[in-house]
């Protein structure tokens, strides 16, 4: 038995539609089949609700009584793009406010404005003879703006890979706070109720899919940007009207250390056309797999320490390197669910119809990594690679030795093979001048510092920088120490030219 | 219970919280500290029949008790209630109901902080005292 959109839509219409959410499809799939699924349902609501960095709108001011080509233009002080005609501006979720910093940035003036406040408006331009004027200062609310339209290139991921940190030091991410040694694993995403999840082959979802956006109707617009249909980690662009917008479901976020970003829901109604739609619907969290990578590797293809699915994410903990690491979402399920909720709330009331899916998704589609033509060369490259370790229970003498006969400054330093800390010849000056001629355990600096020797220079210069150290001991992913870079072999790349 | 001490800068020399736990006997946890020159922070549990005690005790040596009745507050306003903060706390806080709802033993909470740059949202806060 097949069904099409009008059809459904008839349904909606009349009154008479079955709607389920995602979750009650798969039970019900379970119970009755898919067959039998596909002749009781007619529509399955999905939903989600996480952060959405590739977020932002579209604004028109209106004209000023001076006419003015807005160049550049500043919102709470949050830059808009403005090349544009003359008072149109796109203001992005991740732009940070030029004075607050990280608090403060796009998305927030985006929420700020769906609560009806006020916002500060700077403009300035070069000025044109249709065009005169060159500043303009004042205060909008969303209500005196001709249109306010998200428009978001990247929405509502098939899926995202998890987060874990492998160093010695904690890290913060758009994954969240990222805690040493494997600590802890964060995630994002819906799994069960994700909206491409549930159409795998994206025969409903494309463009022209009408949908639930930020409590407003929204559309599809097409593949969203980095959209890799091949790999089943598609994503879609979306657009709706601000102006009907609700806080409830559109929240600005900020990560520490890392900046802000939008938390949107977002709700994709599937039409169970046929068996088929209904078998895809009853996807469960455990058929959802993704990787779970060391995001302490400042590389694109960070390792993946293991794959795991969404059913063992949501359960709290995942088995690591054989511990069991407690996990964090990072989208929340209960307001996805009360997007999955609402959606299927509108269509059962008769208020939202179904779009239908007029361009498919591009099949076969994957992510092309950057072409770069200036590249900085890998650690592994320009390190020393000859290895000079002292173990950590040896005399400082020992050390010292050992930096004089090498020439070096800095000398890792192991037990039973790994590395547990690095010593320096200011750290045998120091202990020598204070009259100590202590172990090298006693002298050494036990957070140290660390690198892998496929990070690129530039990484790993920013790392030495940061911690203000002159060498960083290079290790594999078992501790164990395979080179040393220092200050000076990152200066030498400059004197000998360009990064060969 | 815990408690808050407040060290002013010209007490954080002397070794109070030692002079304290041997006069009165008192066990006392210490969840955390930040001491400097400049004055400090300790935050201890000790069991709920102690407090009047230990409270004088410290308040004679010149440092300041107060009682932590909320240790970490959630402004509901903004917790989307999506979990982040789970994986971050080290003494278990914050967990999950069945509806998928946050849940918090604030009791268990030792200030470390993990939580509130955590959070996207800025909703946790150990600093405020006015909690929902």
């Amino acid at each position: 038995m097949t069904k099409t959109i009008a059809e459904i839509n008839e349904k909606i219409a009349s009154g008479n539609v079955c709607v389920v959410t995602a979750e009650e499809m798969s039970d019900i799939v379970d119970d009755i089949g898919a067959e039998k699924a596909a002749e009781e349902v007619d529509v399955v609501t999905t939903g989600t609700f996480g952060a959405m960095c590739s977020s932002g709108v579209f604004f028109n001011f209106g004209h000023s009584e001076i006419p003015i080509k807005i160049t550049k233009m500043f919102m709470n002080d949050v830059e808009a793009y403005s090349g544009l005609a003359a008072v149109d501006s796109y203001l992005g979720a991740t732009q940070i406010s030029e004075k607050r910093g990280m608090k403060y940035g796009g998305a927030h003036v985006i929420e700020d404005l769906i609560c009806g406040k006020e916002i500060e408006i700077v403009a300035h331009s070069y000025g044109t003879d249709c065009y005169p004027k060159k500043e303009l200062t004042t205060t909008i609310k969303l209500e005196d703006l001709n249109q306010a339209i998200m428009v978001n290139p990247r929405n509502a991921y098939q899926r995202y890979d998890a987060a874990t940190n492998g160093s010695k030091r904690i890290i913060h991410t758009y994954m969240g706070e990222l805690l040493p040694d494997y600590k802890n694993v964060t995630y994002s995403g819906a799994g069960i109720l994700s909206p491409l999840s549930n159409d795998p082959n994206y025969r409903t979802i494309g463009a022209g899919t009408k949908i639930f956006m930020g409590g407003a109707e929204g559309t599809i617009v097409g593949e969203g940007t980095q959209c890799s249909t091949a790999s089943g980690y598609a994503t879609l662009m979306t657009s709706a009207n601000l102006k009907e917008m609700t806080k409830e479901y559109v929240n600005a976020a900020c990560f520490e250390g890392y900046g802000t970003s939008l938390f949107l829901g977002i709700g994709v109604p599937i039409p169970i056309l046929d068996a088929e739609m209904a078998q895809a619907t009853a996807v469960r969290d455990k058929d959802i797999k993704v990787a779970v990578k060391d995001y302490s590797i400042g590389k694109r293809d960070r390792p993946a320490v293991r794959t795991a699915d969404y059913e063992e994410l949501r359960s709290g903990s995942i088995l690591l390197n054989g511990k069991d690491v407690t996990t964090s979402c990072l989208s929340s399920f209960k307001k996805s669910r009360e997007v999955a909720e609402e959606l299927k709330r509108r269509i059962a009331a008769g208020t939202f119809s179904l779009g239908a899916n007029t361009t498919a998704l591009p099949p076969n589609q994957s992510a092309k990594p950057m072409k770069e033509t200036n590249k900085a060369p890998a650690v592994r490259s320009i390190m020393s690679k000859k290895i000079i370790t002292v173990n950590e229970t040896a005399g400082i003498i020992e050390a010292a030795r050992l930096m004089k006969q090498n020439e070096r400054n800095h000398v890792s330093v192991v037990s039973l093979g790994k590395l547990v800390g690095i010593i320096t010849s200011w750290d045998i000056s120091k202990a020598v001048a204070d009259g100590h001629t202590d172990t090298v355990g006693a002298c050494m600096t036990k957070n140290v510092i660390t690198c892998s020797p496929d990070e690129t220079v530039d990484v790993a210069a920013k790392r030495l920088a940061e911690f203000k150290i002159s060498a960083i001991p290079v290790i594999d992913g078992n501790q164990n120490v395979i080179g040393m870079l220092t200050s000076e072999h990152i200066s030498k790349l400059f004197t000998r030219g360009k990064y060969e | 219970m815990k408690l808050k001490i407040s060290f002013p800068e010209e007490r954080v020399k002397s070794p109070i919280l030692s002079e304290v736990i041997l006069k009165t006997g008192i066990l006392v946890s210490i969840v955390s500290s930040r001491v400097d020159s400049k004055g400090g922070e300790i935050i201890i549990e000790v069991i709920d029949k102690s407090y009047e005690t230990i409270k004088e005790e410290f308040e004679t040596r010149g440092a300041a008790v107060t009682f932590l009745d909320t240790l970490i507050c959630r402004n509901k306003e903004e917790c989307i209630e999506c979990g982040a903060c789970i994986s971050v706390c080290p003494s278990k806080v914050f967990g999950y109901a069945q509806d998928w709802s946050l849940t918090m033993d604030t009791q268990k909470c030792i200030r470390c902080g993990l939580c509130v740059d955590m959070c996207p949202h800025q909703a946790l806060s150990i600093e405020g005292t006015e909690c929902e």
